[in-house]
């Protein structure tokens, strides 16, 4: 295999249109993906840094690098870009549009221009963040979830953030549509539900919650606006509303936005682990159902991010009930993948790695959200960083390192190079053993009374706090390490063939990177499952 | 992909629906003139979504379509009873009205 | 090379997910008038009863015409009588508009009388009228912007008929702008008696 560079080949070398227009106005799904990825890792980087700074000002108590103000804006600011602009669309968006339409054997998605408008509009949305965060009257200090009355009284740009939200939502719901209707009507011959890759099922679960759920967030974001521009206050008691009603509106969609954040990641360690396993998936139905009722379960628990904000008694008990209902289909998927692992011939590649700590990862998180959950622990726990290592654990340690994964798993596919695997070991390492010493602790400190979003803290706290800016440090050193690795491994890595792991899926069949309309001249016809490794082997590298 | 093309719905068909669905609005002003208490509300309600299933089935031509379409709309549904239901869970229950 | 495909059904099938999308979006509205309504019982029949019912029902005429209009529209095109199926797209543009002129003199009558979101009349009036009557606002308003929406849509698509870009062998536009009218005039059905006709 000669070493042709990247732009001579597959999808980066055939093109309607030469240069940067033939990417800005691409409606190609894999160069699309290709955007997204770019965009969403720069936002990660971005927001990762903002994070390192808030851990820097909590290493010990009393100020030191930021004001309270400038505190409260970074933890705004490092939740919007976190949340908005990097895990809501980090796998469905770019891996979702890089890898599903040639999973199910198709050339493209079912609304091309439609796909490029929803890249453009996510790129509105990270522009009108950055103006938020810039321009005008500052930063919003809000928190991300931009509770009223404060939201509508702070001077803060809180109309452009909620406007920024509203942008990257609606391109939310565009992905949702394409992909529903894709999964419906662009499936090849032979591709029956049934042989679906498990990242399929995954994604398509997510794009009806992003089809039912994102624009009840849209209404009430377009709510805030409203009553910040004419005063006229839907949320306030003096004008006949309720501030509680903000936060149902608000978690109706935001619940749910954390299992469109979860479910595509369960899809990748889905992909990830039978083929490093070079065994079919146990359960297989199990694990396509389980991915429909965590969809559905999941947008009925909302009001558990509010038993202590003066709602009924009576919603209390219904939600917890409800809550602890999700985990179910949940732990299905942990019984099922360590069950796949079983006998399994195991081969500890990079993506593997990767997969098998989001595993023990997210059952840590999944076990405090049900902690969180029940109503009479959370009372002693909401708010306090008890919480915010929970959703650490799932939102990071799940689905962030399960895109760490899917970068070590599919860049090789759709770069046709490899990168260093010792370096991505050492990585891995880092980043484990930081990750896990700071959210462990802040746990930690969380159950002993610490509150989130305080600037400063009691100095019995310290010691933990320290611990976890630590980790923070020894976590900021793995990511380096590994976008480095990644991003050399793309520009000069070694040359792989179509299939370096021995996948089993369509996407290890098409040439690394794929062909513009990713098959050959004929349809593809699909006779064999997505699992079945028989006959299967990996290429040298 | 070959294209399967819907029979065209004769217009008399659309006019006598629009027709039903005049009579139905004047039955739903009509009510409204008499004080039926909390009844009314619910009244006006059913007229309304009786009035929806003629133009969704009829004018926008749900009644030909795949079992895929209904069931789409079943599921927006179902979620759309979930979301309402459940906040009342909260407001009807608190121990003082807001 | 680009990917040329096409799939009518498929077409449609994202039109209406798209649908239910907005329905969501004016749920979230329709949620907060109910729970201010079981909490305001008497303010909100007062408030209902400043707003004409004559004006509401014509506005429910209107609209109800012009989803007879547009749905006569296709099986026009599906006849290929191609003149008729450009009146009909235009009679309910007109009628889009007849709706909107409506909406003027009303809302110019109300806000004359001092009624409009965050007025102080409004606010003496207490906050059940006063929520009322921001949620009355708010509500219509966006769905005015839908009528608009709705109405240039069929208006894009009747020039493409006239042009013949939109023809009786491919006419999945003129449905898909039909059936996001169709849902203009949903939200309408619900939004009159929940509104107008409170007593």
């Amino acid at each position: 295999m000669t070493n042709t560079p990247l732009t001579n080949t597959g999808f980066y070398s055939e093109s309607p249109r030469s240069g940067v227009l033939g990417w800005l106005l691409s409606t190609d799904h894999k160069r699309i993906g290709m955007m997204y990825l770019g965009c969403i890792t720069t936002m990660f980087i971005v927001a990762a840094t903002i994070g390192l700074a808030i851990r820097l000002q909590l290493f010990a108590p009393g100020q030191h690098i930021m004001s309270a103000q400038t505190y409260n804006a970074s933890f705004t600011v490092h939740g919007i870009i976190m949340i908005f602009l990097f895990i809501i669309p980090s796998i469905p968006a770019a891996f979702g549009n890089l890898l599903l339409p040639i999973q199910i054997g198709a050339r493209d998605v079912s609304f091309p221009k439609l796909n490029l408008l929803s890249w453009y509009l996510y790129i509105s949305g990270a522009i009108l963040a950055v103006l938020a965060i810039f321009s005008g009257t500052g930063a919003p200090d809000t928190g991300w979830t931009f509770y009223v009355p404060f939201s509508t009284q702070t001077s803060t740009n809180v109309s452009l953030a909620a406007l920024a939200a509203f942008m990257l939502g609606f391109s939310s719901i565009l992905t949702g549509i394409n992909f529903v209707t894709t999964i419906h009507r662009l499936r090849a011959e032979g591709m029956g539900w049934g042989r679906l890759p498990l990242f399929v099922w995954t994604l398509y679960a997510t794009a009806w919650i992003q089809v039912l759920a994102t624009p009840m967030l849209g209404i009430t974001l377009v709510l805030v606006i409203l009553e910040r521009f004419f005063g006229a206050g839907l949320f306030d008691v003096a004008s006949g509303g309720d501030p509680i009603l903000f936060q149902h509106l608000f978690w109706i969609y935001s619940h749910p936005a954390v299992y469109i954040m979860i479910l595509p990641a369960m899809g990748v360690i889905s992909e990830i682990i039978p083929t490093f396993s070079r065994k079919p998936i146990f359960g297989y139905w199990a694990m396509a159902i389980s991915s429909l009722a965590i969809a559905f379960a999941g947008s009925l628990v909302w009001a558990h991010h509010m038993y202590a904000s003066g709602m009924s008694d009576f919603a209390i008990l219904v939600f917890s009930l409800l809550t602890f209902i999700v985990a179910i289909p949940s732990a299905i998927k942990i019984f099922n993948w360590v069950s796949t692992l079983y006998k399994g011939s195991i081969q500890l590649g990079p993506p593997m790695l990767y997969a098998l700590a989001f595993i023990l990862q997210f059952a840590i998180g999944g076990l405090g959200g049900l902690a969180l959950g029940a109503a009479a622990a959370d009372i002693h726990l909401h708010d306090t960083t008890f919480v915010v290592g929970h959703f650490h654990y799932t939102m990071f340690g799940g689905t962030g390192f399960a895109f760490f994964g899917a970068l070590h798993y599919w860049l090789p596919k759709f770069t046709g190079r490899m990168y260093n695997h010792k370096i991505a070991f050492i990585a891995w390492g880092l980043l484990f053993v930081g990750f896990n010493v700071t959210y462990m602790a802040m746990q930690a400190v969380g159950i002993q009374g610490m509150p989130r979003r305080y600037y400063d803290y009691l100095p019995e706290f310290q010691t933990l706090n320290m611990v976890a800016t630590l980790g923070s440090w020894v976590l900021a050193a793995g990511l380096i390490m590994m976008f480095a690795n990644l991003l050399k491994g793309m520009l000069n890595g070694k040359p792989v063939g179509m299939n370096p792991w021995g996948g089993a899926t369509l996407e290890w069949q098409v040439p690394s990177p794929p062909p513009m309309l990713n098959f050959g001249k004929e349809d593809p016809v699909v006779t064999r499952g997505p699992y079945d490794f028989k006959g299967v082997k990996a290429d040298e590298f | 992909m070959s294209e399967e093309t819907h029979e065209p719905v004769p217009y008399r068909t659309f006019i006598m629906i629009w027709v039903a669905l005049i009579i139905l609005t004047g039955i739903t002003v009509g009510v409204a003139q008499f004080d039926f208490g909390a009844v009314n509300i619910w009244i006006a309600l059913s007229v309304a979504s009786f009035k929806s299933a003629l133009v969704l089935f009829v004018f926008m031509h749900l009644r030909q379509e795949s079992m895929l379409f209904k069931i789409g709309l079943l599921a927006m549904l179902v979620i759309l009873v979930i979301f309402i239901g459940f906040t009342f869970t909260d407001v009807l229950y608190r121990e003082v009205l807001p | 090379m680009s990917f040329e495909h096409r799939d009518d059904t498929g077409d449609r099938f994202g039109m209406w997910l798209f649908l239910y999308t907005e329905v969501i979006l004016f749920s979230g509205l329709f949620i907060l008038y109910a729970i201010a309504l079981i909490t305001y019982p008497q303010e909100y029949i007062t408030a209902s009863n400043k707003l004409n019912v004559w004006f509401g029902a014509a506005n429910t005429a209107v609209l109800l015409t012009s989803s007879l209009t547009i749905a006569l529209a296709i099986t026009a095109i599906q006849r290929n009588q191609i003149r008729l199926c450009i009146n009909l797209c235009v009679a309910t543009i007109g009628l889009a508009v007849v709706f909107l002129i409506n909406k003027y003199f009303e809302w110019s009558y109300e806000i004359n009388l001092g009624i409009y979101p965050a007025s102080e009349t409004l606010r003496e009036m207490g906050p059940g009228v006063t929520s009322f009557f921001n949620l009355y606002y708010f509500t219509a308003g966006l769905h005015g912007l839908h009528v608009l929406i709705g109405a240039t849509l069929i208006g894009v698509v009747a020039v493409m008929i006239a042009r013949g870009k939109v023809t009786s062998e491919r006419y999945v536009l003129l449905e898909n702008s039909a059936l996001y009218w169709h849902l203009v005039d949903l939200v309408w059905i619900f939004l009159f008696p929940l509104y107008y006709l409170i007593i």
